[in-house]
């Protein structure tokens, strides 16, 4: 992992420390790799960090909800938890015993762009991870039964219903989606599907994803920690090589489009309190105004002195939250701001003031140490990110995250400036460009049967 | 808009894969490796630990430091004794609302404008209470320790607890209160313990208090508690990072050295928790719910406990991974949650045993049925050598991992300054997992798993779901609210 430079061999990542004196910004953030590619397509980045005798291997397959087709949503994400189910050499139930008699632990994760596959063990483990993998990677689809299709649904189907059915506010989100994205975008449905559709999901639509998807020359596998790379290649070229090659992947771009007016609407949930949602279509991951964005979305939400939390929460006392953030994917983008109202106010007040505010920065902008404090925030985060290398989040997921999105892997650097460079005049322009300007979504959530506590659309404003 | 559209069809997809397959040069599938045996591995790592280093400032409060130099970051986190434990009987979320105000003004600046500098610095930090211990934690870049510091400095030894912001907290927190009853997971979080361990206890009291506390708090009480509790020989500081004790040291006497030590009442000994009652199941209506949420077990071990070294294996086999028996029966066999899990919570008293999953609602009695199975079965038959060398090994290897970062570490060795431990307990920890025996899980499992007497707390729909488990007879049904009170 990282050691400073004054430190001996064996440095993993270099923060070479500069003169800068006041700003956190004195770190240039490096994550040295080496890559090398099979003849199948295979990508493998390596990435050496001796600091713990641990490695990771994080295999990104460039493929998620966003390549489903219509009335199989949530397939990409059934698929994942398919990946675990057993191949042809390894038999079900035997992928996780393996690991974790190896002391490893592993996971997988499925969001609209991709589907990643991880496990994080000692390092003398690199042999049995890469095993396993490539025996899913290679030879799973023979092993696939209806009946464990049936079974990971099923289990799928609770994982709906935990983290979005049984959650307050948990059916926002899909509510938001169709509504922000026209029908034909890829991001128009959540990951999680429909229930209706998950049940719909055949053995014949499995063996159809796997051919096109879960092949080598659609996969990034990034190996990091306590490995020796000569070591790694070997490995990798001993289990890997004999995949066959799959056909070129090309994802579909995403159609441009431009909300032609606002769009109100109301759901009825098993709440206590009414909340609000805005949504505005913005722009995707590193497109020129997405750090700028996510300024702006800090600026106004993120923390007590962010400027709505100040006025909603601390001074008119009228919600107990409020959040914003820029989401950002690899083919698109939006803006969010949500805000829970107190008991006794509705949601016309609390829009009231976010959109006093959206005007504020829109007209006068932020103050220059509004856009330092979450810009020094950002730098805080770039550097914790390097303290892991397993895991959702480590260093091995960022190598394999930049790689895809904007085809370098030790990108790190190069995104922290990206934020280092905003000004206050570019918050003050993305906001009155992306959130004045445009039209939005706007989703309140009420409790069963106070649909009176709803946002409504605003006579004549912008 | 238009359709999706497909990126070629399933056949030329299968067509092109067909096509390179041939393309594999006959050399390369000639020397197919085999696969009909996992690979052999070579031997496990050892794990290096980094030693604590310590030093007692006059006034007694115990500083701690590791030095990880490979990121310039630094976690401080300062652990009192001054948890719940310590709440009023009749004042439950004295303790969590006390270290909450710690932040909400402090020294010279206000509630916003501490939260500022914080961001500012490019600094997390946070106060909060558990039941044992309460405290406040930094993890801030290198750089901007010094002003960081000075920051938790003032959180810790000048809040000014303003009426104004305690009217503010309290407002808060009785809308999260309410907020409760939003989540099926939160309500099993207060029925459970509360009945586990009665209200006499104070492991059955709500952490956050209830509405009725929460409009008890006032200024002169947070001032009491606070001046009570927080004191420096009450104290533990530890500083894991890019950090030498000689520099934490000094940063720590500026700033912490004249805090004043006093003595701290003993606290009373708690009442006995509630005497276990024959085994119930008790239901709290969740209209609607899509699942049920349900917690089994008893009141289990204090940290302390000798047993801790089978507990741990016991509850990895039980529990504690993915391949544990709960969630490979529940998920993986069954397919009825997305999850079950088991847990020893281990604190300076006894803490609860709990085995427990969201399940889908028409599935409720069958997942009792099978969690009662497996709650039979590790108590009844001694586990499989290769059940317990996996259990062994998964603890054991997966350690290094805990001390990767400086907030895992951070972690790793709060447990041991908040429960008294020796400093050097993990240099040992492998081996002492390595020594248990089936016959000692048998052992633990027959003596904490307590099947005669468990709570069986289930937050679900009550019109789906009764009548499944009165069907069990596993034991009588009472209808209880989140609080764990019986409705009549």
């Amino acid at each position: 992992m990282t050691r400073r430079v004054r430190t001996v061999a064996g440095l993993a990542v270099l923060l070479l420390a500069c003169t800068l004196p006041a700003r956190l910004s004195a770190q240039a953030l490096h994550v040295p790799y080496t890559t090398f590619t099979l003849p199948n397509g295979l990508k493998v980045i390596v990435h050496e960090d001796h600091s713990v005798p641990i490695l990771t291997v994080n295999t990104w397959y460039h493929q998620g909800s966003g390549d489903e087709r219509p009335g199989r949503t949530g397939f990409a994400h059934l698929f994942e938890h398919l990946m675990f189910m057993g191949s042809q050499h390894v038999p079900t139930g035997q992928f996780d015993q393996l690991l974790e008699a190896a002391g490893a632990d592993n996971n997988g994760s499925t969001t609209e762009d991709r589907t990643n596959y991880f496990e994080d063990g000692p390092a003398n483990a690199l042999p049995l991870m890469l095993y396993l993998d490539s025996d899913r990677m290679g030879f799973m689809l023979p092993e696939i039964t209806p009946e464990k299709v049936d079974l990971q649904r099923g289990v799928v189907q609770n994982e709906r219903r935990q983290s979005y059915e049984n959650q307050p506010y948990g059916l926002a989100e899909e509510n938001i989606l169709k509504r922000l994205y026209p029908a034909g975008h890829p991001y128009n449905w959540p990951v999680i599907g429909s229930m209706a559709d998950l049940s719909a999901a055949t053995i014949e639509d499995v063996r159809r994803f796997s051919r096109t998807y879960y092949t080598p020359t659609n996969a990034t596998m990034v190996i990091g920690g306590d490995v020796n790379p000569a070591e790694v290649r070997r490995q990798v070229e001993r289990w890997f090589r004999a995949i066959p090659r799959g056909p070129v992947v090309t994802r579909r771009p995403a159609p441009p489009f431009t909300l032609a007016a606002d769009v109100y609407a109301t759901i009825e949930d098993h709440v206590q309190l009414p909340r609000v949602y805005n949504a505005w279509h913005t722009v995707r991951a590193f497109a020129p105004n997405d750090a700028a964005l996510s300024v702006l979305a800090d600026v106004l939400a993120g923390g007590k002195a962010s400027r709505l939390y100040r006025r909603l929460v601390y001074e008119m006392q009228i919600a107990t939250n409020v959040s914003a953030y820029h989401d950002a994917l690899r083919l698109d983008g939006s803006f969010r701001l949500s805000t829970t109202a107190r008991p006794g106010h509705d949601l016309n007040e609390l829009e009231r003031v976010v959109n006093e505010e959206v005007r504020r920065i829109a007209e006068t902008g932020p103050t220059p140490r509004e856009v330092e404090r979450v810009v020094n925030q950002t730098e805080a985060q770039f550097l914790d990110r390097m303290e892991r290398v397993g895991s959702f989040g480590g260093k091995a997921d960022q190598l394999a995250y930049y790689d895809y999105f904007v085809g370098t892997p030790d990108y790190f650097q190069a995104d922290l400036d990206r934020y280092r460079h905003v000004t206050a005049a570019d918050v003050q322009r993305v906001a009155r460009d992306y959130l004045l300007r445009r039209h939005r979504v706007v989703l309140s959530v009420v409790p069963q049967g106070k649909t009176e506590l709803a946002a409504t659309q605003p006579g004549g404003t912008q | 808009m238009n359709r999706p559209l497909r990126i070629g069809t399933p056949r030329a997809a299968l067509l092109a894969a067909l096509l390179a397959a041939a393309a594999v040069p006959a050399t390369l599938t000639a020397q197919a490796v085999d696969r009909t045996r996992p690979p052999a591995l070579g031997s496990a790592p050892t794990l290096r630990l980094l030693p604590v280093q310590t030093a007692t400032l006059p006034n007694g409060l115990v500083l701690a430091v590791v030095e990880m130099h490979k990121v310039p970051v630094v976690d401080v986190s300062l652990v009192v004794d001054a948890g719940s434990v310590d709440d009023p009987a009749d004042l439950p979320g004295l303790a969590t609302f006390t270290a909450n105000m710690l932040d909400e003004g402090a020294g010279r600046r206000s509630a916003l404008e501490i939260s500022e500098e914080a961001d500012f610095l490019g600094a997390d930090l946070s106060t909060g209470a558990g039941f044992d211990v309460a405290s406040v934690s930094l993890h801030v870049p290198k750089r901007q320790l010094g002003p960081a510091l000075d920051l938790m400095a003032d959180v810790v030894l000048r809040p000014v607890f303003a009426d104004s912001e305690i009217t503010r907290q309290r407002d808060l927190r009785r809308t999260q209160i309410l907020q409760q009853r939003d989540q099926p997971v939160a309500m099993a979080a207060l029925a459970f313990p509360a009945i586990v361990f009665g209200s006499q206890h104070p492991y059955g009291r709500p952490l956050g208090g209830t509405e009725a506390s929460t409009a008890l708090l006032d200024r002169a009480q947070v001032a009491q508690f606070y001046r009570t509790y927080y004191r420096p020989q009450n104290t533990k500081l530890l500083i894991v990072g890019d950090i030498t004790l000689a520099e934490a040291q000094a940063l720590v006497a500026a700033r912490f050295g004249s805090w004043a030590r006093e003595t701290t009442p003993a606290a009373p000994p708690p009442a006995a928790p509630a005497a276990p009652a024959a085994r119930t199941i008790f239901l709290v209506d969740k209209p609607g719910a899509a699942q049920s949420v349900i917690r089994i077990g008893n009141v289990g071990v204090p940290r302390s406990s000798a047993d801790f070294f089978p507990l741990q294996v016991l509850n990895t086999i039980l529990g504690g991974s993915f391949t544990s028996r709960l969630n490979q029966n529940l998920r993986e066999t069954h397919g009825y949650t997305y999850g079950a899990n088991s847990q020893f919570a281990m604190r300076r008293m006894a803490g609860p045993f709990q085995a427990g999953a969201s399940v889908q609602s028409a599935k409720t009695d069958s997942s009792l049925i099978e969690f009662m199975r497996e709650l039979r079965r590790i108590r009844d038959e001694a586990v499989p050598q290769a059940e317990l060398d996996k259990a062994k090994a998964y603890i054991t290897l997966g350690l290094p991992g805990d001390f990767e970062t400086t907030q895992a570490a951070a972690g790793r060795y709060r447990d041991l300054l908040a429960y008294g431990l020796p400093l050097d307990y993990y240099a040992s920890y492998m081996e002492r997992i390595n020594a248990v025996t089936a016959a000692d899980v048998q052992r633990v499992a027959r003596q904490y798993v307590d099947l005669d007497h468990f709570v069986i707390v289930v937050v679900g729909d009550r019109s789906q779901i009764e009548a499944g488990i009165r069907a069990l007879s596993e034991g009588p049904i009472s209808i209880r609210d989140l609080w764990g009170q019986e409705i009549h």
